[in-house]
């Protein structure tokens, strides 16, 4: 049986609670993974001043020559799982197993991992976009020159925890900065996808990240509170009601739902079907799974031709075996929670005001099961009435509703985003737009909601989280 | 379930306490206007500990919404009477009266303990909770008992249930600390402390500040909430530095569960809990059949029965489930082992993507 072992401070340990990762294809147990203890957390967080130490004595071009390594050998080598000299992992067998447990397909899981691949081998790219261009030589010292001013940084944050998420593995490009910046990770991973965090600890191991930087903590509740309490600085991904209690903490950077949308301006709506490719892809890339897959369009008419158009464009898009080449949807690794949403919807569409076009272009129903994997296929909601239940729901599948309103609505109406991709020209709409306050990431034009830059903030910037400005003179 | 011997005690003090609480004489008006209820007849009825069963199953509501008087054995009107509490954080708490039980079971928990790891003459730290609970006097009375007294530090579970609730995380560190704060006062101040009593949590909170060695803690008597042989493992290997470390599983409603001694070089953490037989007899239960006992080595839900002559409780399914653990020499019935709280429910809707 594979053992999945917690890692104090880079060091393997193996715990007596364990929790079992299933195949969700038939319900074998894959691993164990070992569970930490809060205590056990709380013991090895007091190191965590020492680790920060050791990792200034790299300079940050050092670091990312570390990270640079890293990405090949996440990419490309067999590297150690469980027991260090007895169980590896090769490339294959990762995607095998991250596929296994998370239901997500395997060329999902390849796209995911090169994704993770690239923010490690461009982490210089990332880290200028995040400090705004500081040159190194600032965050090394703590001081220097940066455009004809003498400028100062102090680190606020000594040690970083990261509780993460099933959903989506490349989401763990998120977290990669916190290293180039030279803090201490404590990383609390998914309970069904503990393999990127593990192998990405294994990979920044050998390529010399020194070994107490590094803390993997399989745990409960309890314990990722503990971490994101004692560490200086953190982020936890979440639903709503996971993340709220942390919404208000300065010292936690959340990542809650996304409730990305497609902003289809006054200007242009004459031109909509120009854009159904887009909607499509900001729906359905990543099988829906993404904080910035867009879950809603909002239109200022047309909307029932955009939804059935699209319905028609997301009825094609149909489950297929997790192994085949171009499986573009990912399964439930829990059944029950696809036959809940499945059945939630259906219980929403009974309220009037509200329809579900994809049902009469797809050839079976949303929940369909292939083998022993369970998935719901795309759901395109149309909803005249904008106050419906389904107008504003997010689910880990290509579910989207469209809706009609003016320019002015949308504008009030709109809740915290994570991505608003606003089609426009309109300069005016543009302008509020840009002043509006709870749109955390803006695209203006037809950008795919699920088109990012690694490098730009993403609900928060890590260099303003972990390090802060003070005045600096040098006589 | 038990050898014969432990078989035949078990049955006899079964009958000798359902004869006290169902006769006119002696026992509580609760169980006598039950027996009216019941058109059957316990005192004649009830041979062996088995036949408990034809009680049902014990409700909690009775010890939620009863007149607490009507559950004082007529035997002991005229004693001092205290009444403690379990639950509560939110609505009507369930209450229990005692006169000597806690006394009584806390002096057998005593003679449990070793001597050389909680020497007798010397004084303890209780940090736990305190008000409404029996704990505080029973720890308090537990260092008498050895020759020594107890200080306390109130930790309020109530308002710690609260605070999880409210998500008000940042409150409930500051409340530990000021636990842990008074704590370390106490053992600062006093050196003749060397015992300690509390839970796993503040345990760890702690060790987190001190040193137990440093501070001359030579055993500590951990329990009150649910505890992993991970945690047992922790404990002895990073926590303790050679304290003696005793885990105990114990409420209001049956009193003190002891755990098989510890022996060096043992590798096994796994914590098996011995009721205090035949005071309490826990037993773990098909959740769904809860009449049918589970076999050995398999999980189920932990149904507890006290017998004592101040209090008689049949059959209350507790919130816990466990593994049944044959018996052992030290405790030659049935044990219950991996306590942890007791899981059903079906899978929520999951809304969000992040």
């Amino acid at each position: 049986m594979l053992k999945i072992p917690i890692l104090r401070q880079g060091m393997p340990y193996f715990s007596l609670e364990e929790k079992s990762l299933l195949d969700h294809r038939n319900g074998k147990i894959l691993a164990k993974v070992s569970q930490a203890n809060t205590g056990l957390i709380l013991r090895d967080l007091k190191q965590y001043q020492k680790s920060w130490g050791r990792l200034q004595e790299f300079s940050t071009e050092e670091i990312l020559s570390c990270l640079e390594k890293a990405s090949a050998i996440f990419l490309e080598d067999t590297l150690p799982i469980g027991k260090a000299e007895e169980e590896e992992q090769s490339p294959e067998d990762f995607l095998a197993m991250q596929s296994a447990t998370t239901a997500m397909p395997i060329v999902m899981c390849r796209r995911n991992m090169d994704k993770v691949g690239r923010v490690l081998s461009e982490m210089k790219t990332v880290l200028a976009s995040l400090t705004s261009g500081l040159p190194f030589e600032v965050l090394n010292q703590g001081y220097g020159e940066h455009q004809g001013k003498t400028v100062s940084y102090f680190p606020v944050g000594k040690s970083f925890s990261a509780i993460l998420p099933n959903n989506s593995p490349g989401v763990h490009g998120l977290w990669l900065p916190v290293l180039a910046l030279r803090v201490p990770l404590a990383l609390r991973p998914g309970t069904q996808e503990p393999w990127t965090p593990l192998r990405l600890c294994w990979a920044l191991q050998k390529a010399g990240i020194p070994l107490s930087a590094l803390g993997f903590y399989p745990c409960d509740y309890s314990g990722a509170n503990s971490l994101l309490t004692n560490c200086d600085r953190g982020m936890i991904f979440g639903d709503g009601n996971t993340v709220k209690r942390w919404s208000k903490n300065s010292h936690v950077e959340v990542h809650g739902p996304g409730m990305s949308k497609i902003l289809i301006g006054e200007d242009v709506v004459e031109d909509w079907p120009l854009y159904l490719d887009l909607m499509v892809r900001s729906i359905a890339e990543n099988s829906g799974r993404s904080c910035i897959n867009a879950s809603s369009i909002w239109t200022p008419k047309y909307g029932e031709e955009i939804a059935e158009e699209l319905a028609k464009r997301l009825a094609q898009i149909e489950a297929k075996a997790l192994d085949h080449p171009e499986a573009p949807l990912a399964a439930f690794s829990n059944p029950k929670i696809a036959q809940a949403i499945d059945k939630s919807i259906a219980q929403g569409l009974k309220k009037p005001g509200a329809f579900d076009l994809t049902a009469r272009f797809r050839s079976s129903e949303r929940i369909v099961h292939i083998g022993r994997s369970t998935f719901l296929q795309p759901t395109l909601i149309y909803c005249p009435d904008i106050k419906h239940p389904l107008a504003e729901k997010e689910f880990l599948f290509p579910y989207a509703s469209v809706l009609e309103m003016s320019n002015e609505k949308m504008l009030q109406r709109l809740p915290r985003t994570l991505v608003v991709t606003a089609i426009t020209k309109d300069l005016n709409f543009e302008k509020e737009l840009l002043e509006h306050s709870r749109i955390d990431r803006l695209n203006i034009g037809a950008i795919p909601t699920c088109q990012i830059g690694w490098g730009e903030p993403h609900e928060g910037n890590l260099f303003q989280l972990l390090y802060r400005q003070r005045a600096f003179q040098k006589a | 379930m038990h050898d014969t011997q432990i078989a035949e005690k078990l049955d006899a003090w079964t009958r000798e306490v359902v004869a006290w609480h169902f006769n006119e004489a002696t026992g509580s008006r609760f169980w006598l206007d039950f027996r009216k209820k019941i058109g059957w007849n316990p005192e004649t009825e009830i041979k062996t500990f088995g036949d408990l069963s034809k009680f049902g199953e014990f409700q909690d509501s009775w010890l939620r919404k009863s007149d607490v008087h009507d559950w004082i054995p007529k035997a002991y009107v005229s004693k001092p009477i205290y009444v403690f509490e379990t639950g509560g954080s939110t609505g009507v708490p369930k209450t229990r009266i005692n006169v000597e039980d806690f006394r009584i079971d806390y002096k057998e928990f005593s003679d449990y303990l070793c001597d050389e790891d909680f020497p007798r003459g010397r004084d303890w730290l209780f940090i736990g909770p305190t008000g409404p609970r029996r704990l505080r006097l029973a720890v308090e009375y537990l260092a008498q008992a050895r020759g020594g007294i107890c200080f306390c530090v109130d930790m309020d579970p109530r308002w710690v249930i609260k605070l999880i609730k409210r998500d008000q995380l940042d409150v409930l560190e500051d409340y530990k600390a000021h636990v842990i704060d008074q704590s370390l006062t106490l053992l600062r101040k006093h050196h003749s402390i060397e015992c300690l009593f509390t839970t796993p949590k503040l345990l760890e909170a702690l060790c987190q500040k001190v040193s137990l060695k440093k501070q001359g803690i030579s055993g500590v008597v951990c329990g009150g909430t649910h505890m992993t042989s991970q945690f047992h493992r922790f404990a002895r290997e990073e926590l303790l530095e050679g304290a003696a470390f005793v885990p105990t599983y114990g409420n209001t409603m049956m009193g003190l569960a002891k755990s098989e001694s510890w022996t060096e070089g043992k590798t096994d953490y796994s914590i098996i809990y011995y009721p205090p037989l035949p005071r309490a007899v826990l037993e773990v239960v098909n959740p769904d059949k809860p009449s049918e006992t589970v076999e050995y080595g398999k999980r189920g839900r932990v149904k507890l029965t006290t017998l004592t002559k101040e209090f008689f409780l049949p059959n209350m399914l507790e919130r816990d489930e466990g593994t049944r653990h044959p018996p052992c020499e030290q405790f030659p019935w049935d044990g219950v082992k991996d306590v942890s709280p007791f899981q059903q429910g079906e899978s929520a809707v999951v809304e969000g993507v992040y």
